[in-house]
């Protein structure tokens, strides 16, 4: 099976283990994801204001190409979904930025958010199945496992239909289907800090700290995450209290087809 | 042909800022059967009805049109007015010129031309009409109270003081409902049983009250005056003649791992139990869930113990079937479910609380004797946390959308009681913003604050969560802009309220409109605050809209004045609007009486004359009494036969021609 695929930039530089791993996995899975053509950056943080439209249009054009190819868009960095996904729901409801948009762009026939935009993991649990996924794993985790969320995948809540954001259980889910124990600790779904860090330096420090001994304190050995951001905060001003990987470089762990 | 005059209102300027009047009287001038027409400044002033008074007697006018606001207004001010001047009431239609069309369009020239479209549309109706008589119906002088809690009391004790009998239907086995549940009330903080128990004695006392507990409405037929209502009385397994209230058989009863829902299931309960020591009635009440012995067969030691022999294991529900004039619908409220707000972690942590729980703990009936003490683990909480607004003014769809109204005070209550009990505590309360109208109320709040010392945190929390046995609750600081961490002891959410859910089933038995988040409507948000819109229905307490103490009981005596303003007529006027079969017509497939809500159509057999032969055939009758007009037969009947006086398929149709015109 074919599937579009939007990588984004960061998964092409500083988190490439996230896109390859996330390939390898998807291969021997069954699914096959094409990298949609000439792709631009997402924009990289979803714009608040009613009239910002520049910065929406390359989420509109890789949605309509993936409109063509198969309807459905597969995304993995939690920035770029958040993005994506936001964009075509301003496309679906919001009349204003939908004829802006299409004006501006001169599509040959106008986008109205009819792709469906899915989350890689989105993709695991209802394309594939964890069941499916359960019955591929050769090497079980066997080791304890935090899932760490962030926001951009869960809020707004309304608009991602991710999963509860406030007890949210997908990843938890992926660790029982590769071999793992899930760990619930309390800071799983609170923010690591994002790009106040270039501002204030230590509140990602404070967060990333603060999120990595509550997973410690409740047992986790590593903490999984979808989110370069995140990984990168984490990793970076996190004093090393815990390994932190990309939920990707688990999978294709468990499925054996780790490089 | 009838000789029509019409009457278009400016409504000072609602309707003549958008709508041209004086062109709206003059394009219907010619119009057919119209003899006369004129605006006036307010139409609904006495000089306005003089001038419609004076126009029917100067030009003979047969009906007459008005243009104005909504019939839900003034349709009773001009059907009087046309009575005075000897027309029959029947000839009067209303043209809604005003919610219909000023109110609801801007530009001036539209609205016009719809407002000479409203207005015609009337003509063609009066065109068709004819006078009608309205029929008489007894008022049968009893009124029934659904629900004992203290709306429902405080409305059948005024009923039953001016002479009526009154039944209260309660479903759990004793009235008092939630006021019983309370410790203290504000803003006087005087005992909340102490002032809710005396009442509920007078009920008991009271000649004019029956109160049947453990029992539920089940079926309601009849209309204002007359209503018909079947109620099933749930089997309790004690004869409440025989029962004492010693409470022995709650000593005795092995079973004792019940939830004592008086107590907000803090604590447990024997299977069979009196609710609490002041319930009324004073009876026991067997859970059968939880009865060993009518689960097994086994066990019977209750009835061995009781003296009175009032045990019995093989009592049924049973049926009752009673007549009203009136309905009056006090079903209270229950807090939300809070299983949806993960954040503050309800579910997860024992110590993470409501507010009605607290009260519970806060009583000195309650679980732990009126000690503050936390569930987890019995110990003395030192820090409390309230967070107010938990699924209140909630648009995110786990919770309400409106403002419970009553939580800023209770909770500024609770901080207080405990800061009085206990100085050393320190008590902390989230809020988006403080709420307290009222007389005394703000007051109230401010004595929290500046006397009490209890720390109001403008903010939401967002999370809440345990660490090391420590509730850490996470939340913002408006005013100061920063993010707070507070580690307490005990966590108070003060969830929103919603009405008790069985008021749906009630508001379908009693064809009662009810809103979205499941309130029941009233007749007129200002002028109509306690009839529902089903004639012979009011609404008391929260079932209506979120309310506390003081307006619940404000509320119930203004629903006994309107029941007691009914049950003194004798007999009341009936709706002439009825429906009727055209015997020649109709052919008796009874598809009229299957769609009829109000059971109004009976079928005889009667010999008619049919081209020049005579048939015994069945056809359709109608109880005038029992029709309420609702037109749902007309438009079922395949054969045309069924018509509404008043409301004809003709008269319809004409309506429809005219609109259709343009």
């Amino acid at each position: 099976m074919k599937i579009c695929y939007y990588p984004g930039c960061t998964l092409k530089t500083k988190s490439q283990a996230l896109d390859q791993t996330a390939r390898l996995a998807a291969l021997a899975l069954g699914v096959e994801m094409e990298e949609i053509e000439n792709w631009q950056c997402c924009g990289a943080v979803y714009p608040m204001a009613r009239d910002e439209i520049a910065t929406k249009l390359s989420a509109v054009r890789a949605l309509d190409y993936a409109k063509h190819n198969g309807g459905r868009l597969l995304t993995l960095c939690s920035a770029c979904h958040n993005v994506i996904k936001r964009t075509n729901e301003d496309m679906r409801s919001d009349g204003e930025i939908c004829s802006r948009a299409n004006n501006y762009l001169q599509l040959e026939e106008s986008y109205r958010g009819e792709t469906e935009v899915l989350h890689y993991l989105e993709m695991l649990k209802t394309v594939v199945g964890f069941d499916n996924i359960a019955q591929k794993v050769v090497k079980p985790l066997n080791r304890k496992v935090g899932a760490y969320y962030g926001c951009l995948l869960l809020r707004p809540s309304g608009v991602m239909a991710f999963d509860n954001p406030e007890n949210p259980t997908i990843i938890e889910d992926f660790i029982r289907a590769l071999g793992g124990t899930p760990v619930i600790y309390p800071f799983r779904n609170e923010c690591c800090g994002a790009y106040v860090g270039l501002k204030n330096p230590d509140l990602p420090k404070k967060q990333s700290e603060r999120i990595l001994r509550s997973a410690k304190e409740k047992g986790a050995e590593e903490v999984i995450t979808a989110c370069p951001l995140c990984l990168y905060n984490l990793n970076e001003k996190g004093s090393g209290i815990l390994p932190v990987k990309y939920f990707t470089e688990l999978l294709a762990e468990a499925l054996g087809v780790k490089s | 042909m009838q000789r029509i005059g019409v009457f278009i209102c400016w409504c000072g300027s609602n309707i003549a800022a958008t709508v041209d009047v004086e062109r709206v009287a003059d394009a219907v001038k010619k119009d057919q059967g119209v003899v006369y027409s004129a605006t006036y400044q307010y139409m609904c002033s006495e000089n306005g009805q003089q001038l419609i008074k004076n126009a029917i007697k100067e030009h003979s006018l047969t009906g007459i049109v008005v243009g104005s606001c909504s019939p839900r207004m003034h349709e009773a001010t001009f059907r009087k007015t046309a009575e005075a001047a000897g027309l029959n009431s029947y000839m009067v239609e209303i043209a809604n010129i005003r919610e219909h069309c000023s109110w609801i369009h801007k530009d001036r020239e539209e609205a016009t031309e719809k407002a000479i479209i409203l207005v015609r549309t009337a003509i063609a109706k009066v065109n068709l009409n004819a006078p009608l008589s309205a029929g008489e119906s007894p008022v049968i002088k009893r009124a029934l109270v659904i629900g004992g809690g203290i709306a429902g009391i405080q409305a059948a004790l005024d009923i039953a003081e001016a002479g009526f009998e009154v039944d209260i239907v309660e479903k759990n086995a004793t009235i008092g409902g939630r006021m019983a549940q309370i410790d203290k009330t504000f803003p006087t903080l005087d005992c909340s049983a102490c002032i809710l128990t005396p009442k509920m004695v007078d009920c008991a006392q009271n000649e004019k009250i029956d109160i049947l507990s453990y029992s539920e409405v089940e079926e309601v037929k009849g209309f204002v005056g007359n209503f018909s209502v079947k109620i099933k009385r749930k089997a309790r397994f004690v004869d409440e003649k025989k029962c004492t209230g010693c409470k022995l058989c709650m000593e005795k009863c092995p079973s004792k791992k019940g939830l004592d829902e008086f107590n907000m299931k803090l604590n447990k309960r024997p299977a069979i139990y009196i609710p609490f020591a002041q319930a009324i009635p004073n009876v026991a009440v067997i859970d059968p869930e939880q009865c060993i012995k009518l689960k097994t067969g086994k066990c019977g030691l209750c009835q061995k113990v009781c003296g009175a022999g009032a045990i019995d294991y093989t009592q049924k529900d049973e049926y009752i079937e009673r007549g009203y004039g009136a309905i009056v619908v006090a079903t209270g409220f229950k807090p939300i479910e809070l299983n949806a707000f993960n954040e503050f972690g309800y579910s997860e942590n024992q110590d993470v609380i409501t507010s009605l729980e607290l009260e519970r703990i806060m009583n000195a009936a309650g679980p732990t004797n009126g000690v503050l003490l936390r569930p987890s683990d019995g110990e003395h909480p030192k820090v409390i946390t309230f967070i107010q607004c938990v699924g209140s003014r909630d648009t995110s769809g786990c919770g309400k959308p409106y403002c419970s109204k009553i939580c800023c005070m209770y909770t500024a209550k609770h901080a207080m009681l405990i800061r009085e009990k206990y100085p050393d505590t320190e008590v902390h309360v989230f809020y988006i913003d403080v709420r307290t109208p009222g007389k005394n109320y703000d007051e109230f709040f401010r004595r929290a604050v500046e006397q009490y010392g209890v720390d109001y945190i403008k903010g939401m929390v967002g999370k809440v969560y345990n660490e090391n046995g420590k509730l850490m609750v996470q939340g913002s600081n408006l005013i100061d802009n920063e993010q707070v961490l507070i580690e307490s002891d005990l966590v108070v959410l003060a969830a929103a309220i919603e009405p008790e859910p069985s008021v749906r089933k009630i508001a379908t038995l009693l064809t009662a409109s009810i809103d979205t988040n499941n309130f029941l409507t009233e007749s007129h948000a200002k002028l109509r605050p306690v009839e529902s819109p089903t004639a012979g229905v009011y609404l008391a307490g929260v079932c209506q809209g979120p309310k506390d103490i003081p307006e619940t009981v404000s509320q119930a005596s203004a629903c006994a004045a309107k029941v007691i303003g009914l049950l003194v007529k004798d007999k009341l006027k009936t709706n002439p609007c009825v429906a009727s079969a055209n015997e020649t017509m109709c052919n008796g497939c009874s598809q009229c009486a299957s769609v009829c809500p109000y059971g109004a159509i009976t079928y005889v057999e009667k010999e008619l004359r049919v081209d020049g032969k005579t048939e015994l055939r069945r056809i359709a009758s109608v109880n005038p009494a029992v029709c309420q007009g609702c037109g749902a037969c007309t438009v079922t009947c395949p054969s045309g036969a069924m018509d509404l006086k008043g409301f004809s398929s003709k008269q319809i149709m004409s309506e429809v021609e005219e609109i259709c015109k343009r």
